[in-house]
């Protein structure tokens, strides 16, 4: 009996101690993990809520609210911003749409998870009267991202244009000129020579995202669906494509999978850091991985355009991108709308874009102004030339064609197709890519 | 403040007494009714919230569910779940339940039998510490195993498997590692309560019949056979019924590694699909007819097993 007595109390007192431990991660499913508050102190000002997955845009909104209490003291507002983890947010998001209460005036909204919003009656508010009269001077791309029946419902925080770090130091070492390389042909001869004189890899390839895959099939004018909605998953350019990246692996041997399985992994980050592959190619917006994950690259990384497929190709695509978006159920939804156009497409606030969060801000008008040329911790990491690169690539973004089942496509494309065709080498390219779109279009069919 | 409810009740509870007549409550005492006033709470809550999200998910199954656009759509969610990915997560989800329903009952038994043994010291410690993982959070389990388990050769996992001269594993990106993670990360954690179970049934175990198998000469392993086995039947049979049920509804210890898509699907769950497709994809009506396939082959599951443990007959003794 006394053992007992023992072996309970031992059990309790541990009991006590997990429960100190164990009670955060069963509450933290309706709290934020940051949040701020602007306007608390002004009388009657009008509530805002914003929603976002990540905590650099709260940034921005905080900014951008204060400065609109100082120049609209007529209607001010109180802006509440929270960042939830991203799986959370999105889908608390379309449950909150879909039941018709609990959703905020303002949200962020992944690109990928856009369409989703899209589906049956949109549950968004039209921002037509800010967008239309400023496409002329934006990247039209980023605003037909999140346009339905020629309504507009997001406003994105970046052009997203993807190009290729380079490693100058490991380019030097193989003896490499970064500005020769002008095709894909090019490149791969100069991840030939990387590989034998450095023993370092060329580059990595994604095998659970598709920030390898999409911006070269985006780059050479393909896509998942054509522009009337149909399936293209499976044609000979995507196939040749990713064939393309199972041979730089397992033929040529220039590139491994990435550690970690994706571009924003742990492992990655540390693998990069340590020189661990010569070149990189990911969207602008991934400096800001570079400055916070992998310090010791500072000053070795130079920017340039994406090699070409063909003479004249395009050397650029969009990947990525977070619209934010005004719901219909926020109570002062004009309110809203006007302060989200202050908050992300005026001038001022795309020079904002940059200096606050380096991006690559949708509005070009302001890509050559003098405040962009300012120093700071991006050009300190990459050097200068940055936006003239930029203006020269603008033109080649090709367009993207969103669906409602390209959250399905990508899925497919993420969870199957890459991991079966780059890293187990079970199905040919062909074989993997028909089955995805045999996949996806058993969901358009009903 | 504080002392307003309390000097309100004692306010209240006389008067109640004098107001209210006793034949309006008087029907609470009678034999018949009083049962009913006891499990109503249960009822209630079974009612609402197991019953009618039930029906709820039954209706939905035949819909497509989009935001102000309710329509149904007949069998067109239930013809579209017999795909790949569906059967890629239905065997991930049975080799788990078969792993886990052996694991979590042999070991136990044979770790009970030892904690119940007479020659073994320290047992309170031994106990405990068997005990402690099921307390701990799984999220948080997860999260340490995720980084015992990782890619790097420095990580714990690897260095011990270093240490014996093999090469490091990528743990999280192998259909049999991805398999062994999930299943030890259930093992460790459910081992201690089914200990605890059959811990408990062994005390029931007659002593005398010890003592007469000795007499009759019987040594350790067929005392075990023929004496222990038997009476822990009833407990194994509820212990492998709760594990089939736990094990189809798995989904945390594949969250837990990968979040919601891992590499080729290899850590998908049914439940992990459901969220897939119900949740992230939108798709709520797809995702409740994927439920109630799952509910299907859970209930059938377990009705075999139970037949053929012979859980319905009659015990004898």
């Amino acid at each position: 009996m006394k053992k007992l007595t023992g072996f309970m109390l031992l059990i309790f007192v541990l009991i006590l101690a997990a429960c100190g431990g164990g009670g955060d991660s069963s509450s933290d499913a309706g709290e934020a993990d940051a949040a701020i508050s602007v306007g608390d102190d002004i009388e009657g000002a009008t509530e805002l809520s914003f929603w976002t997955f990540n905590e650099l845009h709260m940034d921005l909104f905080e900014d951008s609210a204060t400065q609109w209490n100082e120049e609209n003291p007529d209607k001010p507002i109180k802006l509440n911003a929270q960042t939830y983890p991203f799986d959370q947010m999105h889908n608390n998001l379309s449950l909150a749409l879909q039941s018709g209460t609990g959703a905020p005036d303002l949200a962020d909204i992944e690109i990928r998870q856009f369409s989703n919003f899209l589906k049956g009656d949109v549950q968004l508010e039209p921002l037509n009267e800010y967008v239309e009269p400023e496409l002329k001077n934006n990247v039209e791309e980023r605003f037909n991202l999140y346009e339905k029946d020629g309504n507009y419902y997001g406003i994105d925080y970046h052009v997203g244009a993807t190009v290729m770090y380079y490693n100058q130091e490991i380019m030097d070492e193989a003896g490499v000129d970064i500005d020769s390389i002008v095709t894909w042909d090019d490149y791969v001869e100069a991840g030939k020579q990387v590989t034998e004189k450095t023993g370092k890899s060329m580059t990595t390839v994604e095998t659970t995202e598709q920030f390898s895959l999409f911006p070269l099939i985006s780059q050479r004018g393909s896509n998942y669906f054509d522009e009337n909605g149909e399936v293209i998953m499976d044609n000979d350019v995507n196939v040749e494509t990713l064939q393309f990246l199972q041979d730089m692996i397992h033929k040529d041997e220039i590139a491994v999978a990435a550690p970690g399985g994706f571009h924003h992994s742990e492992e990655y980050y540390g693998f990069m850091n340590d020189g661990g592959a010569a070149s990189l190619m990911m969207p602008i917006w991934y400096m800001g991985r570079f400055i916070d994950y992998m310090p010791d690259l500072e000053g070795k990384m130079q920017i340039r355009p994406l090699p070409v497929w063909e003479e004249g190709g395009n050397r650029t695509a969009g990947i990525g991108g977070t619209a934010t978006v005004v719901t219909n159920q926020s109570e002062s939804a004009d309110l809203a709308k006007e302060f989200l156009a202050y908050t992300k497409l005026t001038e001022e606030a795309n020079v904002k874009l940059w200096t606050v969060l380096g991006f690559d801000p949708p509005r070009f008008d302001v890509w050559d102004n003098e405040e962009m040329k300012a120093d700071n911790k991006y050009y300190d990491y990459f050097h200068t030339g940055i936006f003239d690169m930029l203006s020269e690539i603008r033109e080649e973004i090709a367009p993207i064609y969103y669906t409602p089942e390209y959250s399905s496509a990508q899925q497919e494309v993420e969870s199957t197709v890459l991991y079966n065709v780059l890293v187990e080498q079970k199905q040919t390219p062909q074989e993997a890519l028909t089955a995805a779109a045999e996949a996806v279009k058993s969901r358009q069919s009903d | 403040m504080v002392n307003d409810p309390i000097t309100n009740k004692l306010e209240e509870a006389p008067s109640e007494r004098v107001y209210k007549k006793p034949s309006k409550l008087a029907f609470l005492n009678s034999k018949k009714v009083a049962p009913y006033v006891f499990i109503s709470p249960f009822i209630l809550s079974f009612l609402i919230l197991t019953l009618y999200p039930t029906i709820q998910a039954f209706i939905m199954s035949f819909q497509r569910v989009l935001p102000g656009n309710v329509e149904f759509i007949g069998l067109s969610n239930y013809e579209r779940i017999f795909n790949p990915t569906f059967f890629l997560a239905l065997k991930n989800t049975t080799l788990y339940v078969i792993f886990t329903v052996v694991i979590l009952v042999v070991i136990p038994i044979l770790l009970a039998v030892f904690l119940d043994s007479k020659l073994v010291r320290f047992k309170t410690i031994f106990r405990a510490s068997l005990f402690i993982p099921s307390l701990t959070s799984i999220i948080v389990a997860g999260t340490i195993f995720r980084m015992m388990f990782g890619e790097s050769d420095t990580a714990v996992a690897n260095q011990v498997v270093t240490f014996f001269g093999l090469e490091a594993i990528d743990w999280r990106y192998n259909s049999w590692s991805a398999m062994f993670l999930m299943v030890t990360l259930a093992s460790w954690r459910w081992m201690g309560v089914n200990v605890l179970y059959f811990l408990a049934a062994l005390q029931s175990v007659p002593k005398e019949l010890y003592e007469s198998a000795d007499i009759d000469g019987a040594n350790v392993f067929k005392k075990f056979r023929y004496v222990t086995l038997p009476f822990l039947k009833p407990i194994t049979i509820f212990v492998v019924t709760i594990s089939i049920i736990n094990g189809f509804r798995m989904f945390e210890e594949s969250f837990v590694f990968w979040e919601t898509s891992s590499p080729g699907n290899i850590g998908l769950s049914v439940i992990g699909y459901i969220y897939q497709e119900g949740i992230q994809q939108n798709d709520m009506g797809f995702g409740a007819a994927i439920g109630i396939v799952l509910m299907l082959i859970i209930f059938a599951v377990s009705f075999i097993q139970l037949i053929l443990t012979g859980a319905f007959k009659r015990s004898d003794e």
